[in-house]
This record gives C-alpha cells, structure tokens and sequence, in this order.
C-alpha cells in the first residue's frame, strides 16, 4: 500500500508540474505592429488598478479608442494589482495589456522578460521615447530595455493653508527648505504637551514623507553610472536628514508622534491637511481632486516643494512617478494590445480624457499644453513641476523599491534619535543596499 | 486435492487484502491528493527553489547555496526580525500559556455563572484575527484611543502603543492575552479532569492550595500545558497577520501610499518577524530563491526547537495510566 501512495503521490506531483510549466506557452504574434487597426476584429482585455468612479474614467478613455480602432473590442478589468499580474504572466494567462501603478516594478517586469520589449513595435509606429520627460523616460525602462510605456504620473510639491498663513502673517509660500522651517515654526500652535496645529511635519513615513520624494530638491542622487548606491557621499541627504531631524526636535520626536497618530487617515476626510491641522503638506497633485471633492471651502494654495538652501536653482523642480503600462509576454493579441498601449499613452485626446478625470498630470510634453486640460491653477503648479527639466525619480532596480525601503528604515532610526555617526551609517546602507540588490538580480556579492 | 485448497484459500485471502488495500487507499485518496499538493509538492519546490535565483516570472536559475551565504553574512534585517520573533518566544510563549492557565483556574473555579465566564473569554477567538488587530489599533490609539484617553484622567499620559518602537510588541501581547481562549478551553477541560481524591488526600496530608497545585494540578495537566507550549512556539514562529495589519494600518501613509507592505516592520523595525522579512523578500524584492531558503531554515528551526521541548519536558509531563 505505500508503494502506491508514492507512486499516486509521485503522478500528482508530475501534474502539477506539468500545470506550472504552461507559463510559457508561446502565442503567435509577429512584432510588426502598425497593420493591426484594419484586421479582423479581435476582442483584448486590459487590466488595471483602478476602481469605482477611476475606473469608469478608464473605461471612457477606452471607449474613445474602440471608436477609432472600431476592429479592436476591449474588455476593461479594474482593481487588479500586481500580485495578480505577476501571478497571471506566470500561470500563462495573463491580459493582453497591463497598467501597474508601481513604477518601481518596471525592474521585474523588464529583466524577467514578464512585459516584452516595446522597441519593435515603437519603431514601426515611429514613437518615439523623447516625447516623455527625461525623469518618465527612466522609469518606465530598466538597463536600456523599455518594456512599459507612462500612463499618467503623480508630481510632488507643497501644499498650504491660506487662512493659517494670514493669520501667522505669512505672505508667500516658502522657496528654501531654512523659510519652510521658520514658517513652520510660527505656523505651530501648541496646546498643552500636544499641538493644535503643526506648521509642517518632516517625519519620514509620515503621509508622503518619503526619502524618495524629498531627493531631488536636495540635488541627492541615489546611485552612479555603475548603479552603485552612493547615498553616503551625496551632500544632499545628509542635508536632508539634518534638516528634518532639526524641525522634528522642534516639536518633540515622541509628541510629533503622539499628534501624528490622531491626525487622521490620509486618504480619507479626515486628512490633517485637509482639516487645517497641519498649515502646510507635501503631496501629490492628486490631492486637489479630494479636497475638491472632500473639503471644497478649503482655502489653500499649492506650490513647488522648497528647494535645500545649498540649491536654490532647484526650485520648481520635484519628484515624479507614475503608472505604467505594458504588454505582458502572455498576451494573445499583441499587435492589437501595442494599439491600446500606444493610444492609452500618447495619443493627446486620450492623455486629456484622463488627466481630467483622474486629476493626475499626463504625461507627453506635448499633453501638457492640451486646450482640452480643464484649467485650475493649483494643478497647474503640478504641470509645471513636471515639465521641469531638474525634476528626477528614483532609479529602476531588479528588486522593487528595496533601496528605497532600505534606505527609509536607517532614516527612520536617525529621525527617533538613534543615530550617533549620521555618515557612518549611509555608508553602512549602502552597502545593505548594493547586497541586496545583487541578491535580487541573481548576480551575488562574493 | 488439498494443496490446490489451499492454494485457493491464499488467492482469495489475497485477492481480498488487495480489495481492502485499494478500499483504504481510495477513501484516503482525497487526504493523499491534498498532502501531495499542498504540502509535499510546495515543500519539495521549497527546497529547490531555495538553491537557485527565482524572480516569480523567469525561469528559477541554479545558485548553489549563494541564498544561504546572503542570509548569514549579507541581510541587514535577519538578525533585527530572528531577535523580534526569539522577543516573542520567549515572553509571549510562556505569558499566554500562565495566562490561560490562570483563566481557567479561575472559571473553574467559579461558583457560579461557569456558562458565561467560559463564553466570555473564548469569545475573542472567534473575532478574525485582521478585525481584532484593526479594533486594538484602535482601543489603542495614543491620541485618540479610549486606554490613553482613560488613563488621561488620572493624568498618567499613555505609552505610544503601537507607533513605539518600545511599545509595539507588547501591544501585540496584548492583543495575544486577549484571544487566548482556545487554550483556556483546552486547560479547562484538563483541569476538570483531575481526579477529584487526589486533591482530598492531598488535603488530609496537610498539603496547602500551592502545594497543591505543584504536587497534584500541575501534573496532571502537564501534558496539556506541554501541548500549549509547542503550539505556542510554533505560532510565534509563523507569527504574520496581526504584525502586518498593525504596521500598515498604524504606519499611515509612509510615501507610496499604494503600496502598505511598504510598513512593514513600523515603527522601526520593531515589528518585523521572521515570516514578514520572509514575505518582504519573496513577494516585494522579487527574491523568491531567498525567501524559500528563509522557510526552509524556519522549518528546520520549528522542527528542532520542538523536539527540544519536547526532549526536556521528559521530566516533568506525566501521562496517566492509558493516555500515551
């Protein structure tokens, strides 16, 4: 009897080898691309993240292509996200086209092969990658291998209280990160061991308080030409972090602490920002579309994050991600899928139907200009940041955001005060990080 | 004549151990599928996946043991996640385990309302383990929660809970104390089971309530404590969802706000256990090669830390009469 358990055992095991192997069923495609719009009708699926009231501004945009690709049916499937895409290219029966919303996925999809290269395709359609931003153009592509294409990014830059600022007699917003503190500091009321309103709060993992987001008024890069972290000698984030850590120790570490976890939710009603409890915030563009929808009488202003003191030629300047969408290797109809990606992308109409709809900045220089943008000043702060040549995102890598993330932990313990040699500790993560990136990309450190 | 009886005799006997091996066999069958697939044929993968380089897309790529060097000599979080999960063995284990065992003693104990004093403390088990841990982030929200609030009025200002480094763990024994009732029902039924003479004669020997409970209930219910102990490791071994929707829903917005695995560990690293910086490597850094090295050395750490126990307690388990 237990020869053949094993042996029931064993043929089950096979089985369900064999169901893992289909992930690479070869699908018949010929890496043209420009004929497909009069071919026979083909019906494709597009996967993508949004959901409720997102997702039907998707869908509007997708109906707008089938009227000019009028042989292309698209199934729109929202809410999905990248576990799910990963484990579909895997499993063999993934979508014909796939918009993720982490850029710092772009290195996964690329080196494994999971989203195909787009070079062909661009080259028969003659598009070409210059018609994005510099800072667009780096994260949609992983070691000169473009496997995905912007749809939409997210700019960063600040965000004030118009009321609070009259009232602590401010007249401008700040333009160097030394006025964003003084301001912050007249801006601050406190009530008892706790505050009634914070002028800024710099503590990273706070709301948008990302390293990440902060680098590039700091003028900090994260790795050289040889994709060699080198946080450790960029002036700029030791600037960075002594900057924060001096507002934070203005208020207190623990109380900043304590006022934070009553500060409300960030992405609810109950924002601290939206509130008036906090007179200035970095954040997205996308926040005007909530206040607007949340807190209409909001008197506030929107502006770029103030540059680091050492440079104030960065001033206008900001960090920039976005979604990004591809062809998974799995997809069926590729020739059709490459026509939604390309109209999803470039195409200016579609860029406008969907930066209105979403209030996320599209993404061609061109699209920027679109008279069918609906005009709002406080977005166009966002506009503007991103069109600035100094505005950078955060380099693409093999192992998702493990930099970033690596990076956040060291400033973290240094903003808690845990943190004697500040220098000594950037050289020790970026070793942390150049080890685990060669870990992830399977090319082992000795 | 005979011979071939006999011989006939044997064919049908074996013909019908043959039915019955195959009648076994099929009312085992869905058993054995369901061990093979979910747990032979993943351990096996595990194994093989933990030598090679394996992204989750391209096909796995043969390292050696390279993921093996990488978690001894490379990992900036392994040593910070081992300590966070030993933190747990070693005080969480054993106060849940006297916890419950107090708890029972208590309902035991108790003249009257025995139904509802049971009922009241297993109740916590049946809330899922994700909404519990949303309501303690809640009840203990330093700012707004109803403990700090409670204990601003005697003006005792509250620890930050779970936004503390210091704090989060305990936080989450705490969250562990209140669901203890699987093990206060087991410890319940153990005790009822002490035979009632032994606490009488013990009681004619002059035997006061401590000796009591060190010369008659601890013996006799040594076998379940012992079973409680080895569960209670094994899940501080595997111990995931409570740290992981604590660190997201208290971490906040922490910059890519799509993203809440992006907390884990919130605040400082404090509440990154072994299978969290398991499933940060796998299914965030795209390092499943890794990840599966990780479960490999978790299951032959689980494997030997019960045989340990269960080693050493030789001693001091007694089975009664009937019960091995």
């Amino acid at each position: 009897m237990r020869r053949s358990a094993i042996v029931s055992a064993l043929l089950a095991t096979l089985a369900l080898a064999a169901c893992g192997g289909g992930g690479d069923a070869k699908s018949t495609s010929t890496a043209g691309g420009a004929k497909a719009s009069s071919a026979a009708p083909v019906t494709i699926t597009l996967w993508n993240g949004f959901t409720n009231r997102e997702l039907g501004v998707v869908q509007k945009a997708v109906d707008a292509f089938h009227q000019s690709h009028p042989s292309i049916t698209v199934k729109v499937v929202g809410g999905v996200n990248d576990d799910k895409i990963i484990a579909a290219i895997r499993g063999g029966n993934s979508p014909d086209v796939a918009q993720s919303f982490t850029a710092d996925n772009t290195g996964l999809f690329c080196s494994s092969g999971g989203w195909i290269d787009l070079k062909p395709y661009m080259d028969a359609s003659k598009v070409d990658a210059s018609m994005f931003p510099p800072a667009v153009q780096t994260y949609t592509a992983y070691k000169g291998k473009r496997c995905a294409l912007p749809m939409l990014a997210d700019t960063y830059g600040l965000y004030y209280n118009k009321d609070l600022f009259k009232k602590a007699g401010i007249a401008s917003p700040p333009k160097t990160m030394s006025e964003l503190t003084a301001d912050a500091k007249k801006l601050t009321v406190r009530s008892g061991a706790s505050f009634k309103v914070v002028g800024y709060d710099p503590a990273q993992g706070f709301y948008e308080n990302a390293p990440a987001h902060y680098g590039p008024v700091f003028g900090a890069q994260w790795v050289d030409a040889q994709d060699k972290s080198v946080l450790a000698s960029q002036p700029g984030w030791s600037e960075f972090m002594k900057w924060q850590k001096d507002l934070i120790d203005f208020y207190g570490f623990d109380a900043l602490r304590r006022w934070q976890s009553g500060a409300g939710d960030e992405f609810s009603a109950s924002n601290a920002f939206e509130r008036g409890k906090l007179a200035m915030a970095i954040d997205g563009e996308y926040r005007t579309a909530f206040i607007k929808a949340e807190h209409p009488d909001l008197n506030y202003g929107t502006a770029p994050l103030p540059a680091a003191d050492s440079h104030p030629e960065l001033y206008g300047a900001g960090y920039v991600t976005g979604n990004i969408v591809g062809i998974p290797k799995g997809a069926k109809h590729k020739d059709a899928a490459w026509q939604l990606v390309k109209y999803l992308t470039t195409d200016e109409h579609a860029l406008a139907l969907l930066s209105n709809g979403l209030r996320n900045v599209p993404t061609t220089t061109t699209s920027l200009k679109s008279s069918e943008l609906t005009p709002d000043p406080k977005f166009k702060v966002f506009l503007d940041i991103f069109a600035n040549p100094k505005t950078a995102t955060t380099p693409i890598t093999a192992a998702g955001s493990a930099n970033q993330e690596l990076f956040q932990n060291y400033v973290v313990k240094w903003q808690a005060g845990k943190v004697s040699d500040l220098q000594g500790g950037l050289a020790d993560v970026d070793k942390q990080i150049d080890a685990q990136l060669a870990q992830s990309s399977g090319t082992q450190v000795p | 004549m005979p011979r071939l009886q006999v011989r006939d005799r044997r064919a049908a006997r074996r013909k019908a151990a043959w039915r019955r091996r195959r009648l076994v066999l099929g009312l085992m069958s869905p058993w054995i599928v369901g061990f093979t697939v979910f747990f032979g044929y993943p351990l096996l993968a595990s194994v093989y996946l933990s030598f090679t380089h394996y992204d989750l897309i391209s096909h796995p790529r043969w390292v050696g043991t390279a993921n093996y060097a990488f978690m001894l000599h490379h990992d900036p979080q392994i040593w910070n996640a081992i300590k966070n999960t030993l933190w747990l063995m070693v005080f969480a284990v054993p106060l849940q385990v006297i916890f419950a065992f107090g708890v029972a003693g208590m309902v035991v104990r108790a003249k009257a309302g025995v139904g509802f004093f049971r009922t009241v403390f297993y109740l916590p088990t049946l809330a899922p383990a994700v909404a519990a841990t949303l309501g303690f982030t809640y009840i203990l929200n330093p700012a707004t929660g109803p403990v700090n609030t409670f204990l601003s009025w005697f003006g005792i200002t509250g620890p930050l809970w779970f936004e503390s480094p210091t704090w989060a763990k305990p936080s989450l024994v705490l969250l562990g104390l209140w669901g203890i009732g699987n093990a206060m029902i087991i410890f319940l039924a153990a005790l009822l089971d002490v035979p009632r003479h032994l606490y009488e004669s013990a009681q004619l020997d002059g035997a006061g309530a401590l000796q009591r409970l060190r010369w008659v209930t601890l013996p006799a219910v040594s076998p379940v404590l012992l079973f409680a102990v080895v569960i209670g490791v094994i899940e501080a071994l595997q111990y995931f969802t409570q740290a992981y929707v604590a660190s997201s829903i208290v971490g906040g917005g922490a910059g890519n706000a799509a993203d809440p695995a992006n907390r884990l560990g919130y605040p400082e690293g404090s509440t990154m256990f072994y299978p969290l910086l398991l499933y940060q490597q796998g299914f965030r850094f795209f390092n499943m090669g890794y990840a599966s090295a990780m479960a490999i050395v978790l299951l032959v750490v689980a494997f030997a830390v019960t045989l340990v126990i269960i080693r050493n307690t030789r001693r001091w388990v007694h089975y009664q009469a009937g019960m091995r």
